[in-house]
């Protein structure tokens, strides 16, 4: 890249389970290192200001939003983005494919950062309530979905068929299908 | 052998299911493709210069400091973005001639704050901003004016000196008899006042642009989120003395749209010029700040001086008001909303009497733009408080007089006072299920049970229209000599060399899965499965299939979009049968599709796969004859056009769309005397948009509809002070209904299939607002009547409080009953 005035920093860090050792502007935000400067396309930047999610990467395996952290306080650290869930094959991981069987997203913009805060979730709570949920993805904004279908899906990573059920119950307990 | 009926291989295998979406593998790993994922060699970062002013003069900008800063590439003004182009086109102007004067950027005034007035192009973004931060723009304020209603006082300041005043566009719509419902009604209910107010849907993904104008070929690449970039083309292009066929428009996914995305176009337009300018691509990526104080609002909209017939057993015969639209600064795809409402002019009902004096004002906020649920949203919401305070005030049950009004299931298809025709549905019915899914009587129960807890219960209902597949010729109600009419969209189905299936459609969608739907919609035709099925992905306009009309908006893929496919589907098919019968010498009655085969009907073992025949035509065609060779391309393009005549301007009257889905909504809400808030206990929708191509899909937005009209009902709201600097100009300011604000949603269907569309699907993708209808009652349900009434469609819990706690004379409430007898 051409010029980049101001300060630079060595930084080291491991990167979705692999070291990185780079040159990083003192100024410059994680969000834009690790998009700009090493090509990935999962975190997304939707607002500049922590409160849309959509940037959300695990670092020192708790989430933060990348737009709030600077890439040289990367250095020593361990992160995670949207990219690590796949496998080496390529197949989409538990979480991935609940998401896709239960039309978890639409247009997919704020999908990466829910996926890693429903990761950090089911972590640490691997059989959440559909209220323990909402509360651990209430920082990421999602306006396609009104969430519903993103609860279902991480609700059926969790408990399975079991999961999905109790969601659907409680979608369907009053409803009837009628066909005119 | 015997041939079977030919019939048998259309299925409808497909069509019908909820298949997980072909989009859905390279979005959940990262692997999709928006507009900040990707770049152009050489490319320079630009940024915009914005006014801090809602209204002033521009004396001066000097860009000398900002262009002497080392890594800046170029710089561009208004000044220069005026010498080089004209004016951008205006749908409407006045019957006198007179029009506004918008350029690309701010030239000589600034109307509203976060409008452009310079660009910055450099090596970084940082440099970029550095840059912006040098030029220096002196201004002198001048006065400010933000009330929509007030800018048409013949004392307001004028923003734009052309105009004369700040009157976009006026017109009377009067159809029926008002005078005489009005006179012979058994009561007037009379409304001061009802406001909607100002939100967006506000896509995560800002808007975004990349575009280099290339100094070789003239060719203007763009790639960007604008959800309609052939209006984008047919404006910008005149402005900026370019051909459309200059332009190559490219997007592949879109971080959301909501109809905001279509305002995209002056800035796609002014980064062209930049690039021209620099000889080097501009990437640009708006930041939210920029969205929410210049990307596009919704359409804010005050009632006033409301009249409504009623007769004593609760019938209504029409309304009467006053209608202000708030424009903002510029008419960016306005004025054409100063007629979509009129799609649904009585709602859901049978209103016969109808008179609106539409008034649509200029003021110094951001323009506004489709939003979801584009105008017809605020008309509907009026509607339903007009019902709902109908039952109050006349002390009848909101379910009934519902019931009562609704056109009937029997009624279909059935001609609105303005000459729409509102093709299927059975509402009451909807009504029955929603009430049943929130447990009515329990629900009133559980209000009983809470009565002196300090926390009321309410109940509210909220029917709604989605209409789709708008009829353009509407646009001519605001200018007679606009030459639109119609709509319609385009595929392509071709054979790839191989024999692969191939789909290329018009659309370029921002979530609503249409590769999925697509090829289900294909599979059936062509007998084999949607995954063989390659829908090509995104927009470009050099290989893309389109029309004027192509894009994602306005509720229409499931008719337009899915009627090309099947046009263009169903002629390749023909085209691969007679490749197929001339090989097999039998007639083409014999030739069968199964599974990328053509076969022989009936004898499996006489197939010819796919490959064959794109072989024969593609790369082997001495073996057809020569007629047929030049003559079937195995690449068949199909534009679906809706069956719309022109309105008659005169009367505006017209059939202004195609399919009418509806709606109805019920919430069980809990409101805290001491606070205000309004929590939702209990929230059900039952959808009907006919024949559902992909169910989960289809219940997929209506989620989302609803998730976003809760969110405005309760959170969101765009505000201007008195200098017209926004409130709400981030996401610490602007609540963005979170996860936590969104209840679970209950959701259930019926299927009026329509009779226009074939497939019998109709549009759904809005979904007409229905939380701020429902919200509102449930609110108005939860203070009782006697007292204040919810009068706007934003109620956040200091609003809520101020109504819980108003305690003013009866006659200031806002609303009066006059009852004939009564000397009305």
């Amino acid at each position: 890249m051409a010029s980049r005035p101001g300060p630079t920093q060595d930084i080291e860090f491991t990167l979705n389970s692999k070291p990185v050792s780079r040159t990083a502007s003192s100024r410059m935000l994680l969000i834009h290192f690790l998009r700009d400067e090493l090509g990935l396309r999962g975190p997304k930047i939707g607002c500049d200001t922590g409160h849309c999610g959509a940037c959300t990467v695990s670092y020192n395996g708790k989430t933060i939003k990348s737009c709030m952290a600077l890439a040289v306080q990367a250095d020593g650290a361990e992160i995670d983005t949207v990219e690590s869930l796949a496998g080496e094959s390529g197949d989409l991981d538990e979480l991935q494919e609940s998401f896709r069987e239960n039309h978890g997203l639409q247009c997919g913009y704020c999908t990466s950062g829910v996926l890693m805060s429903a990761k950090f979730l089911l972590e640490r709570n691997e059989k959440p309530t559909a209220e323990e949920i909402r509360e651990a993805i209430h920082g990421n904004l999602c306006r396609c979905t009104g969430y519903v279908n993103i609860v279902k899906a991480i609700s059926g990573a969790a408990h399975g068929d079991e999961g999905l059920a109790l969601v659907e119950r409680l979608n369907r307990e009053h409803a009837k299908e009628v066909s005119a | 052998m015997t041939a079977p009926a030919k019939e048998q291989t259309t299925t409808t295998t497909w069509t019908g299911q909820s298949l997980p979406r072909k989009e859905d593998e390279r979005l959940l790993k990262a692997q999709g493709s928006f507009v900040d994922d990707e770049g152009m060699y050489r490319q320079g970062y630009a940024q915009f210069v914005r006014s801090p002013y809602a209204h002033a003069k521009i004396l001066s900008v000097d860009v000398s400091k900002a262009e002497a800063l080392p890594g800046v590439i170029a710089t561009l003004t208004g000044d220069e973005v005026k010498a080089m182009t004209e004016p951008l086109f205006q749908f409407a102007p006045k019957e006198d001639g007179s029009q506004m004067s918008e350029y690309l950027l701010g030239v000589d005034i600034v109307r509203y704050q976060g409008e452009g007035v310079a660009l910055v192009l450099a090596e970084t973004r940082e440099i970029a901003a550095d840059a912006a931060d040098l030029v220096e723009v002196e201004y002198e304020p001048l006065p400010v004016v933000t009330d929509g209603v007030a800018a048409a006082e013949p004392d307001a300041y004028v923003l734009h000196d052309s105009l004369g005043d700040n009157v976009a566009w006026k017109g009377l719509f009067d159809w029926g008899d008002i005078d005489w419902a009005l006179e012979n009604a058994d009561h007037i209910l009379k409304i001061d006042k009802l406001h909607f107010h100002r939100y967006s849907s506000t896509p995560i993904e800002c808007n975004a642009v990349i575009v280099n104008w290339d100094p070789g070929t003239d060719m203007i690449r763009v790639v960007s989120n604008n959800q309609f970039p052939m209006f984008g083309a047919l404006v910008i292009g005149p402005s900026m003395g370019v051909g459309t066929d200059q332009f190559d428009f490219v997007s592949q996914d879109i971080g959301g749209g909501f109809g905001i995305k279509i305002n995209s176009y002056t800035s796609i337009g002014v980064l062209a010029l930049l690039s021209r300018k620099a000889g080097r691509p501009v990437k640009w990526i708006e930041t939210r700040t920029e969205h929410h104080q210049s990307g596009g609002h919704g359409n804010e909209r005050t009632f006033l001086d409301i009249e409504v017939p009623v007769m004593a057993d609760g019938t209504m015969l029409g309304f009467k008001m006053r209608a202000f639209d708030d424009a903002g600064a510029y008419l960016h795809y306005e004025p054409l909303g100063a007629v979509i409402w009129s799609q649904v002019v009585p709602g859901p009902y049978k209103f016969k009497h109808v008179q609106v004096d539409y008034t649509e004002t200029l003021t110094n906020k951001c323009p506004a733009v489709p939003n979801r649920g584009y105008s017809r949203m605020q008309h509907l919401w009026f509607v339903e408080r007009v019902i709902d305070l109908v039952a109050q005030e006349l002390e009848l049950d909101p379910v009934e007089v519902r019931k009562l009004n609704y056109v009937q299931p029997e009624d279909y298809p059935y001609t609105t006072p303005n000459g729409c025709v509102y093709d299927s549905g059975d509402l009451p019915q909807a009504l029955d299920m929603v009430l049943e899914m929130i447990d009515y009587e329990g629900a009133k129960k559980l209000k009983a049970d809470r009565e002196g807890s300090g926390k009321r219960i309410g109940i509210g209902i909220g029917t709604t229209l989605d209409s789709g597949t708008n009829n353009f010729g509407q646009s001519r109600i605001l200018n007679p000599e606009l030459p639109f009419s119609g709509n319609g969209e385009a595929c392509t189905a071709l054979l790839d060399l191989y024999g692969e299936v191939m789909l290329k459609l018009g659309t370029n969608p921002q979530g609503q899965g249409h590769e999925t739907t697509a090829s289900q919609v294909a599979a059936d035709i062509l007998g084999m499965s949607p995954e063989t099925i390659r829908v090509w992905t995104g927009f470009d306009k050099s290989h893309s299939t389109y029309i004027g009309f192509s894009g994602t908006y306005a509720s229409q893929f499931a008719v337009t979009g899915i009627n090309a496919v099947i046009g263009a589907v169903e002629k390749l098919k023909a085209e691969i049968i007679e490749v197929a019968a001339y090989a097999f010498e039998v007639e083409q009655d014999q030739v069968e599709l199964v599974n990328g085969d053509a076969r022989i009907i009936g004898n499996p073992e006489a197939a010819i796969p796919f490959i064959g025949i794109a072989n024969m035509v593609f790369a082997n065609n001495a073996t057809l004859p020569h007629e047929m060779a030049e003559r079937v391309s195995l690449t068949c393009r199909h534009v679906y056009v809706p069956p719309f005549e022109l309105p008659d301007v005169e009367k505006k009257y017209g059939n202004l769309a195609l399919t009418y889905s509806t709606q109805t909504h019920a919430a069980v809400v809990e409101v805290d005397e001491e606070t205000g808030k309004v929590e939702i206990l209990d929230y059900a929708v039952v959808d009907d948009c006919g024949k559902r191509i992909n169910p989960m899909v289809v219940e997929g937005q209506v989620h989302g509809a609803t998730g976003l009209g809760i969110g405005a009902a309760l959170k969101e709201t765009f505000e201007y002070d008195e200098d017209g600097q926004l409130l709400n100009s981030n996401f610490l300011f602007y609540h963005a209904a979170t996860a936590m604000d969104v209840p679970n949603i209950k959701t259930s269907h019926i299927e009026s299939p329509s009779p226009f569309t074939g497939t019998g699907a109709k549009g759904m993708g809005e979904g007409g607002g229905a939380p701020l209808h429902t919200i509102s009652a449930a609110i108005q349900d939860a203070i009782g009547p006697g007292k204040a009434i919810v009068s706007d469609s934003h109620n956040p819990p200091e609003r809520v409080w101020r109504m819980l706690n108003w305690d003013g004379p009866a006659d200031e409430r806002g609303v009066t009953v006059v009852s004939n007898g009564d000397g009305a």
